[in-house]
């Protein structure tokens, strides 16, 4: 009975770890690179959301914020290569990690200004309620992450498996000569792709502030999601999910079973060990090259 | 009028003159060659023509329209295909699902269309399918429809770029090196389609290569460059003829 409670929690959080990784993902695939703001995208997007719907902001209805701050993210992700990751196209790989990087300072800084560094709950229609199954009790935000997330992928699999728009996004993912030659706008399609992961990031940040109060250094959680992406693989989106899972569901159990500070170390011991036996990851989508 | 007109091109990179005043003219249903030592400039010259690489000076003339600062993604909508020396496809899918990429630029529906999967969507799908088999009919690629790019030989891939490029529906084909890493036989077979290219689907066909065997073969006029600079135009027979040609391709110093 402990452990299904340990596990619905552990689910829950991982299904916010899988989509904060599934931004990683999908930015991976456009820009050949890591974004290293994803965690603090997730922040801005859910202090946005909070902005717009809080009280004490700007009052809006809760189901009218969110859709809101997704848009208002989705802008900031899509202007964000427009503008600067454009520019270092073509440079190494790590010139996009020394930018998302800075470019995490730079959202933690904003955030920081306009709301403060105190922790801010934000307002929701199922804040602190919960559900008891003979036993186990289930906050109801526990629910709507792991329902909301389930919703959320299977939306995205089928936007790149059927649109036609997904369709070019892949095709640039894999091939960016080839995507050019038969019509893609390659750069056009990147930009689509940040934004859809600034929007993707702004549902984590709002389930992840549904759960508990946030401050603007949660975006640190992106570091674990960066973590779940690599147990995953890198380049493949049911990975990240899975990753997110797995990294999700080790943490409570870990905290719960295991002696003191392991729970905090087990998302990176779980990546050492990956890497060590399966360096692309679970779901590989790297094949070996035959030499 | 010239089906494709080139006039001028040149590209630097630097100090280095990779294309330096390449002038040339396409006739429709023609088949034309652009042959050359390793390191002329004959891939420079694609890569210019489908807007890769944004030329230092000159113009490029597509049926009479100036696409010299199109972008890369707008070639294909106007009729222009290629297929590339090291193969570019897209590894991780099917041979179906890159010969069905090559419509793209021929989809017309938004997001919500597809998602809803409406009657349009449907029958644009059918349609795309359709030609899309057309293709594989063509080049005989039925039996590895479904199989994954990456674990295909070299001389199918390079059909199934070659099939990629046809499903464009394009009027201009730019083959660059076709027969390269090809056996005799799927030399000869690459002789062949290209011939129907021209003869059945009414395309018009220029290549780069280096095997004057396919190239006496199939090809109306050839052009001959070096070091980025023309040589010789004319027939196979001509060009091949021609003292600077035989020059450059046997390094033998001429008093000019």
């Amino acid at each position: 009975m402990e452990l299904l409670q340990l596990a619905v929690g552990g689910l829950a959080n991982g299904c916010i770890y899988g989509l904060v990784a599934l931004g990683f993902v999908m930015i991976y695939k456009a820009s050949e690179g890591v974004n290293f703001a994803q965690g603090d995208m997730m922040m801005l997007g859910a202090f946005v959301a909070l902005g717009l719907g809080n009280g004490d902001h700007l009052g809006l209805p809760f189901v009218l914020a969110v859709p809101l701050a997704m848009a208002v993210m989705f802008c900031v992700g899509w202007g964000v290569e427009r503008v600067v990751v454009r520019r270092i196209f073509g440079q190494p790989q790590f010139a996009l990690v020394i930018l998302t990087i800075a470019m995490g300072f730079v959202f933690r800084f904003v955030a920081g200004a306009v709301f403060g560094y105190t922790p801010l709950v934000m307002e929701t229609p199922y804040g602190g309620q919960n559900l008891n199954l003979g036993g186990v009790v289930i906050g109801y935000a526990d629910l709507i992450a792991i329902a909301v997330t389930i919703v959320l992928t299977v939306a995205l699999w089928a936007f790149f498996a059927f649109t036609r728009i997904g369709l070019a996004a892949q095709a640039a993912s894999q091939n960016q000569l080839a995507a050019y030659i038969v019509g893609v706008p390659v750069m056009r399609v990147n930009s689509l792709i940040w934004g859809l992961s600034g929007a993707v990031a702004t549902v984590a940040g709002v389930l992840y502030a549904s759960r508990g109060a946030i401050d603007p250094n949660i975006g640190l959680l992106g570091i674990k999601a960066f973590a779940a992406a690599v147990i995953g693989g890198l380049g493949s989106l049911p990975g990240a999910l899975l990753g997110g899972l797995i990294v999700g569901l080790v943490e409570p159990i870990a905290g719960r079973y295991a002696p003191g500070e392991v729970a905090q170390m087990s998302p990176y011991i779980l990546m050492l060990v990956v890497l060590l036996t399966r360096p692309s990851g679970l779901i590989s989508q790297v094949q070996m090259k035959k030499v | 009028m010239s089906l494709l007109e080139v006039d001028d091109l040149a590209i630097h990179f630097g100090g280095v003159k990779a294309v330096d005043g390449i002038s040339f003219a396409v006739e429709p249903g023609e088949v034309f060659a652009i042959i050359g030592p390793n390191g002329a400039g004959k891939s420079t010259i694609f890569n210019l023509i489908s807007r890769i690489y944004e030329p230092t000076r000159g113009r490029i003339r597509f049926d009479g329209q100036d696409i010299t600062r199109l972008r890369a993604h707008d070639i294909a909508r106007l009729g222009i295909a290629r297929t590339f020396q090291n193969i570019e496809l897209f590894d991780h899918s099917t041979v179906l699902a890159n010969l069905l990429m090559g419509r793209h630029s021929h989809r017309a529906t938004n997001v919500v269309q597809d998602i809803l999967f409406l009657p349009k969507v449907r029958r644009e799908e059918r349609a795309h399918r359709r030609k899309v088999e057309e293709v594989i009919e063509f080049l005989e690629l039925e039996a590895y429809r479904g199989k994954m790019i990456a674990g295909l030989p070299y001389g199918v891939r390079k059909v199934v770029e070659i099939g990629r490029a046809l499903a464009i529906g394009p009027r201009l084909i730019l083959l660059d090196e076709p027969a390269s890493g090809l056996s005799v036989e799927e030399t000869q077979d690459m002789a062949f389609w290209i011939e129907d290219m021209r003869r059945e689907m009414g395309l018009t066909v220029l290549m780069v290569e280096h095997d004057m065997s396919l190239v006496t073969q199939v090809c109306d006029r050839v052009l001959a460059v070096a070091n980025g600079r023309p040589l010789a135009l004319g027939t196979p027979a001509e060009v091949q003829g021609h003292p600077d040609v035989q020059a450059a391709y046997l390094g033998t110093e001429r008093a000019s």
